[in-house]
């Protein structure tokens, strides 16, 4: 017969596993909880967060968008449509601008490409909808969330601007 | 009046309906917060908050659910045996309830107050298992199946170092009654007089086994979430599942109750000089209830293997040979009586 180890055995009888498990349960059941009261307390966004799309405007009203569609060609997941004519004035503007956010991987290339910084995506990350049609945003809509946002776009950017 | 209630049928059958509701509605009330607590202690050891939204802290918690799965819609699989389908959860929730029958709060608070009452919640705890097998089997599918088998082998396993335990117990109060187990534990030291001292190695065999008894981690294998997604529970939903899952909390509560009565003096004052009453019932079943929650949070799950080793060669012949001791000791008055403190003439 092999020699039996005493000690392992005392503490398997004595359940010593459960004791020292029961001891840090203890330990930790009165410690600060570490999860947030979401819909009450949010956590931190960075300044680069890519959240909803919006496209913005410049201080006078006139869209920001020129239709060159650098945003169309490289979103990898081919979400962005883009139609676009010459206005009355003769600038080109975009007569459709559609973004499918069911195919968008928030990668932030359309941010990127753009030359005139009229595509971002937001610090919005609570757009929800209830059905599918209601995520295939046009034009409308994302000039909406740049009126909406606009405000903490702008200081978005500024304060990621030094690091480009 | 007093004549009607207690000489016509019709009064009789009144005053046993009002005592019966009398236990089951502050039970089932009592149990919506123990759920509560249940997830509030489990998500303190995690550091989580738990339900807080609900009520004041999330008090009512229990209720929305409750409200939230009578409303649910009842799917019955293709296969499935309907009558015995629906009539597991049943089985389960009459079972653990009907236990009640023969738990006293407090001296004389008891239903009926029968001889061999430690027998007949042995008995009745035992049919538990057969709500289990019976939802497993009748859904026809895999899973539920395979955990109805286990649940089937873990519960008759531990039922008998169950009995083993309770028969020690037995031989030291000498009567099968609880209020005679608990009055054998009454005595000028307090807390020192009940049982969990002399039986305290039977005490920790007991908890164990009531929480394999009742399916509590880390012995929940019938319904291991991981492997068998919900084991029995799988294929139900709406107000059957809530029935099974009101029916596997009351049987903790059961146990709570048990273990507070044979091992903790029921109803007794710790203190010599307080006054004895319901309330210390209350406090000794929230205490065990609060170890029974502790428990599921710290601990993994067993494997089956080790389970069965657990029951078969570790439980079994410890609580055999426990028996056999406190038979001598009772016998021969060893210990200065303290095995022996029989309330009735033998």
């Amino acid at each position: 017969m092999t020699q039996m180890d005493y000690t392992r055995a005392a503490k398997y009888f004595l359940l010593q596993d459960y004791w020292v498990a029961f001891k840090l349960g203890m330990k930790h059941f009165f410690r600060p909880k570490v999860t947030l009261n979401y819909p009450h307390e949010k956590g931190p966004l960075s300044p680069r967060f890519r959240g909803e799309h919006a496209l913005r405007r410049y201080p006078n009203g006139e869209e920001r968008c020129i239709a060159c569609k650098l945003c169309e060609a490289v979103c990898p997941a081919q979400a962005i449509t883009i139609d676009a004519e010459p206005r009355e004035d003769g600038s080109r503007r975009t007569t459709r601008y559609d973004i499918d956010m069911t195919k968008c991987i928030y990668c932030g290339f359309c941010q990127e490409a753009c030359p005139v910084d009229a595509i971002v995506e937001g610090p919005n990350f609570e757009f929800s909808t209830e059905t599918r049609e209601e995520l295939f945003y046009d034009k409308d809509k994302l000039l909406a969330n740049g009126d909406r946002w606009e405000g903490e776009i702008a200081r978005n950017l500024e304060l990621d601007a030094p690091y480009r | 009046m007093a004549d009607f209630f207690m000489n016509t049928t019709l009064g009789i059958l009144l005053v046993i309906v009002g005592q019966i509701l009398l236990v089951v509605v502050p039970l089932l009330l009592a149990l919506a917060f123990l759920m509560y607590a249940d997830r509030k202690i489990w998500a303190a050891v995690m550091m989580r908050r738990g339900p807080n939204v609900v009520g004041v802290f999330g008090l009512l918690q229990s209720f929305a659910d409750f409200g939230k799965y009578i409303v649910k819609e009842i799917v019955v699989p293709a296969g499935a045996d309907k009558a015995v389908f629906f009539m597991a959860p049943m089985v389960t929730l009459v079972m653990s309830l009907i236990a009640w029958a023969v738990i006293p709060f407090n001296d004389g608070w008891v239903l009926s107050n029968i001889n061999v009452a430690i027998l007949y919640v042995f008995a009745v705890s035992s049919l538990e298992v057969y709500g289990v097998i019976m939802g497993g089997w009748a859904s026809n599918s895999k899973y539920p199946f395979l955990g109805s088998l286990r649940s089937a082998a873990q519960m008759i396993s531990y039922e008998v170092s169950i009995g083993l335990i309770i028969i020690g117990v037995v031989i030291s109060s000498g009567s099968l009654n609880f209020g005679e187990i608990v009055a054998a534990q009454d005595g000028s030291y307090g807390l020192l007089n009940w049982f969990w001292l002399p039986h305290f190695p039977m005490l920790i065999l007991f908890f164990i086994s009531a929480l394999a008894e009742t399916n509590r981690p880390p012995f929940d294998l019938p319904e291991a979430e991981s492997e068998l997604v919900a084991g029995y529970q799988v294929e139900y939903s709406s107000t059957p599942f809530l029935l099974f899952m009101i029916g596997e909390l009351v049987a903790v509560v059961l146990m709570c109750a048990l273990i507070a009565l044979m091992f903790f003096g029921g109803w007794l004052s710790p203190i010599p000089g307080l006054p004895d009453g319901i309330f210390w019932m209350i406090a000794k079943m929230g205490l065990v209830f609060f170890f029974f929650s502790m428990v599921k949070a710290i601990t993994p799950r067993y494997r089956y293997d080790q389970l069965m080793r657990l029951g078969w060669k570790v439980f079994l012949p410890f609580s055999l040979l426990w028996v056999v001791f406190v038979a001598f000791a009772a016998k021969f008055d060893w210990f200065w009586g303290v095995y022996a403190r029989w309330t009735v003439g033998v």
